[in-house]
């Protein structure tokens, strides 16, 4: 972590709180988890995220994970493709199905929908920019509009995730420490 | 979708509004990634535009520029919500124009 504030600046109900994560789950805290208590008042962008990732759409929990993971991944941030991977792949008890997405789209064993639509939220975050076309070629999928807003909330949400996790320089946790948030990620959402 | 319409809102209001440590001024040009000075300038460009690159030095740089470890904390922020939002407008207006203008 780059900022101390970000390791040890926590008031003391958020210190209270790791201590028992650290105590439950026998695992340090991860830095998203830091990040995320600190100065809520300012940044807690935890109710948005839990919104675009648990609130209601046609996509599955899974699915909204797995663009999570690609996003980071056009993002280059090794902490949040680590985590929303293993998180995507304790959704779908498949986490060959999201190493292989990640390794290559074109040949990944997934749906023509989701497949355009991770291909344009890639370039979305990539160049930083879609046009119409882009758009188009999600749409003849057969994706709906609403399903490409949704897809949006979710780009939106760690567009911002993973600048600030490689800005601050998060901490790559061991797998058993992403597990262990995977499996809160799912259970208690993103609040 | 309203509900993420509200919290987006929500959240660009409280980084770039609220009483903070750094000032509205310069969290405003954080956001919008222009007119800023060096240091804070190669920083703020880095988080928008390619984040992965984004060194210990650079905030070392800032920081003894005389910027707080907190100002430095809601730049970066800002920095990151703000490009962040443009690509987001980006996509809603990609989106409107390739259903015709609504749903």
């Amino acid at each position: 972590m780059r900022l101390e504030v970000l390791d040890r600046g926590h008031g003391l109900p958020a210190k209270a709180l790791f201590a028992v994560i650290r105590l439950m789950t026998r695992q340090p805290v991860v830095d998203a988890v830091k990040l995320a208590f600190y100065r809520k008042d300012f940044y807690g962008a935890g109710p948005l995220t839990n919104e675009a990732m648990r609130g209601p759409s046609q996509w599955s929990v899974g699915d909204r994970e797995l663009m999570a993971a690609f996003v980071a991944d056009a993002n280059r941030c090794p902490f949040c493709v680590a985590a929303h991977s293993a998180t995507s792949g304790q959704w779908y008890g498949d986490h060959a199905k999201v190493a292989d997405t990640l390794a290559d789209l074109d040949s990944a064993p997934i749906e023509e929908p989701l497949r355009a639509t991770l291909r344009m939220l890639g370039k979305l975050a990539r160049e930083h920019s879609v046009d119409a076309e882009d758009m188009r070629a999600v749409l003849e999928t057969g994706v709906t509009p609403a399903q490409i807003e949704d897809a949006l909330a979710v780009s939106l949400a760690f567009n911002i995730t993973a600048r600030l996790a490689n800005a601050f320089d998060f901490d790559l946790a061991s797998p058993d420490a992403m597990a262990a948030g995977a499996k809160h990620l799912l259970k208690r959402g993103y609040r | 979708m309203t509900d993420i319409s509200r919290l987006h809102r929500e959240l660009v209001a409280r980084v770039l509004d609220s009483d903070a440590t750094a000032s509205r001024e310069l969290r405003r040009a954080a956001s919008d990634n222009a007119g800023l000075d060096e240091p804070i300038r190669t920083l703020v460009e880095k988080v928008a535009d390619r984040s992965y690159t984004v060194t210990d030095e650079d905030v070392a740089a800032v920081r003894a520029s005389g910027l707080s470890e907190d100002q430095i904390f809601e730049l970066i922020v800002c920095a990151a919500v703000g490009a962040a939002d443009r690509q987001y407008d980006s996509a809603t207006a990609a989106l409107v124009e390739a259903t015709g203008g609504g749903q």
